[in-house]
């Protein structure tokens, strides 16, 4: 089995869920012959056809809410918008009505839909591609915002996202999209949403982290382990809802915890994570929770974002000051 | 069959035209007369020439760099150099331009330098601090986005009695944008003085006008809002101009806002990013090649009038091989801004609370 890259596994679930139900179906700009600007459904229109692989007019108000339409009859929509940047129309839609439709009609009509975008910086992308927003999704009650790490993960994320009764905001985190390859077979086993994985074991420190950052978290505790210290790595994956217990059981062991992330510092979802630490697990803290993230500003252009977003460093630094805490 | 029970004798009671000009065609050759009085004036054309030639010196030169990994991802606006030049030619100084991503010839004619178009499609900030036109927006990337800042920045001028007027450019992907509509739609309801310039060039990335869209023409779109609007052919620049400046000037008197669909075709990939190869036939591309703008002004130029001599033509082109060869100078000596950038410009003042921020990135860029 070849290994395949992030934005191949994306390719691969959509694949197979598409094969599995007929009722899920493609949408967003050039998603179509063009197969996605990244090539994430690449193939795809040739494969299903262009009733199920559609190439919408450009507007995301549009592809959010017509997603919502299409999954209260019973399709499956997987819509894709182009760049996260680009998504915040869409929030009228999630917000006002993908999240609640269940709710206001008491489980009448349902919104099984999947909205894709990739995000985060780190490739020199054009103003207004790089930021990472996915707590202003995460805030939204009722939405489900899953972020995966590897291809491995996306392919059994995207999968278990598609098969969720519930309307799923799918972050795919374009720094790592073909960074990393891995075998990932095509059996169409999903991965469990609304839980936290232990990447990696460890004693003295959890460090909370998602998406591409787990990649610089996981290079930030190879360095740390050369000198002695061992990190258990968490990889969030589905932020909400969020699973406290795997964070408060891997904090009750180390006793620190450093959370890491490309957004902004306020209000990102580091904060609501260190918020059920303190809560619920204050009393097994060796030290006060420490976030490494963006900075409180615009997220510079691609000439100064190295320096806005988590560095390895830093991320040893935060872990560094937390060990030394007395 | 449900019968049908709208009269066909009713009343009309609205009807609409779209009307198409085009002057010059391919080639050269007047196809309409009379032309607008300027069009036999060396003075007027000649420096919208330039700047086209300019907008496609700078053009290779941006590819170049790109290619060299000494430039982002950038948005070539090659073959369609006459609408943005036309249509600023057009404006005042004190008027307003409103750009999407590939004005380059409007902003180069308002005095965007070379320089400040590099450093934006490098990756610095700096690039859309415009030394000339001070009040004009950056390229706007969100798209459809700006055209509402367009209709505010008109309305402005409106309740200020400033004889001024916006000029938004947009391209045919953006038309099926709800804030193009409802920007649109104010501009007619209020009564302000803009301008929408939409650049068809066929082409939204991959999608092509046929699936963007139903409508016959995108001048259509406007007459829904009850906004005036026109159709030309967005490679003849006498055409663009003339409408351009009838639009201008009739927003300028208080007679409300235009719009401009300008046909064209978009020669390059959609971005550096892109390959248009795995959506468009080469075919397409190659016709539309003999409809090029810049060659159209210039054998129009060297036509009968002779505005134009081969040796004033080569004058020119040194001049801005030597303009874009100095801008590259500038652009890869300009060292990038230190890590304390990111916070300068952030509020009018850094808010105390953050100065513990700012100090954690100059630390940062010092170990780095
Ligand atoms: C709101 C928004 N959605 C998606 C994109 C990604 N994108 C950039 S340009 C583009 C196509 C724009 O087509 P058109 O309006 O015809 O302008 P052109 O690029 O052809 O000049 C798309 C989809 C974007 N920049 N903004
Ligand atoms: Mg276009």
């Amino acid at each position: 089995m070849a290994e395949i890259t992030l934005v191949d596994a994306v390719n691969q679930a959509l694949a197979y869920a598409m094969r599995e139900n007929e009722n899920v179906v493609l949408l967003g700009e050039d998603v179509g012959v063009n197969g996605g600007v990244f090539r994430a459904t690449n193939g795809l229109q040739e494969s299903f056809g262009e009733e199920r692989v559609l190439d919408t007019p450009l507007s995301e108000t549009l592809i959010g809410g017509v997603a919502i339409g299409m999954a209260a009859q019973g399709l499956i929509p997987v819509a894709e918008i182009q760049f996260m940047g680009f998504a915040y129309p869409t929030i009228d839609q999630l917000l006002n009505h993908a999240a609640r439709i269940r709710n206001r009609t008491r489980g009448r009509l349902t919104c099984p839909m999947v909205l894709r975008a990739p995000f985060g910086g780190g490739i020199g992308a054009p103003e207004h591609h790089c930021e990472s927003t996915e707590a202003l999704f995460a805030h939204i009650p009722g939405l489900r915002v899953v972020i995966p790490s590897s291809p491995e993960r996306a392919y059994g994320l995207l999968l278990a996202a598609i098969r969720n009764p519930d309307p799923v905001v799918f972050l795919e985190p374009k720094r790592i999209y073909r960074l990393v390859k891995q075998r990932v077979p095509d059996d169409g086993e999903a991965l469990p949403l609304d839980v936290c994985f232990v990447l990696r074991p460890g004693d003295d420190v959890s460090i909370v982290s998602w998406g591409a950052m787990i990649h610089d978290v996981v290079a930030a505790a190879d360095q740390l382990a050369l000198r002695g210290i061992s990190a258990e790595i968490i990889d969030v994956a589905t932020l909400k809802p969020l699973d406290v217990k795997t964070i408060l059981e891997s904090v009750n062991k180390t006793g620190r915890c450093v959370i890491v992330h490309e957004a902004a510092l306020s209000g990102g979802w580091g904060a609501e994570i260190a918020a059920r630490v303190a809560e619920l697990g204050l009393m097994s803290l060796l030290a006060p929770v420490k976030r490494v993230t963006g900075y409180d500003t615009i997220m510079p252009l691609f000439r100064l974002e190295h320096l806005y977003m988590p560095s390895i460093d830093r991320i040893t630094k935060a872990v560094n000051a937390v060990m030394e805490f007395a | 069959m449900v019968e049908r029970y709208v009269r066909p004798d009713g009343e009309i009671v609205a009807q609409f035209d779209v009307r198409f000009s085009r002057f010059i065609e391919p080639g050269g050759k007047v196809v309409c007369t009379p032309l607008p009085p300027w069009a036999d004036d060396s003075g007027v054309l000649i420096p919208i020439y330039r700047t086209m030639l300019q907008t496609r010196a700078f053009d290779a030169a941006a590819l170049k760099l790109q290619r060299t990994g000494r430039l982002g991802t950038y948005a070539s606006p090659l073959g369609q150099e006459a609408i943005g030049a036309g249509v600023a030619s057009a404006m005042r100084e004190e008027d307003l331009l409103v750009p999407s991503y590939r004005e380059f010839s409007a902003q180069l004619w308002r005095g965007v330098t070379m320089t400040e178009l590099l450093l934006y499609w490098g990756g610095d900030e700096r690039g859309s601090d415009y030394r000339v036109p001070r009040q004009d927006f950056p390229a706007c990337i969100p798209v459809a986005s700006h055209c509402c800042h367009a209709t505010g920045a008109a309305y402005a001028f409106k309740i200020r009695r400033q004889p001024r007027v916006a000029v938004c450019f947009l391209g045919d992907g953006a038309t099926s944008k709800g804030d193009f509509y409802e920007s649109l739609n104010a501009a007619g309801a209020w009564h302000v003085p803009v301008v929408f310039v939409v650049c068809n060039n066929h082409w939204a990335i991959s999608v092509p006008l046929g699936r963007q869209t139903a409508a016959r023409t995108l001048a259509q779109k406007a007459i829904a809002a009850g906004v005036a609007s026109e159709q030309v052919d967005g490679n003849d620049m006498i055409a663009v101009r003339a409408a351009a400046e009838f639009a201008i000037e009739n927003a300028r008197s208080g007679e409300g806002p235009r719009l401009i669909e300008a046909l064209t075709y978009r020669l390059g990939d959609h971005t550096t990013a892109d390959d248009a190869s795995r959506y468009r036939d080469a075919s397409e591309v190659n016709a539309a090649r003999a409809r090029d703008p810049v060659s159209r002004l210039h054998d129009y130029l060297t036509g009968t009038e002779a505005m134009l001599s081969a040796a004033d033509e080569e004058t020119m082109s040194a001049e801005i091989e030597q303009e874009v060869n100095d801008a590259i100078e500038q652009y890869l000596a300009t060292p990038p801004q230190p890590a304390s950038a990111m916070f300068d410009h952030l509020f009018s003042e850094l808010p105390q609370s953050m100065l513990d921020q700012r100090a954690s990135a100059e630390g940062e860029q010092d170990h780095g």
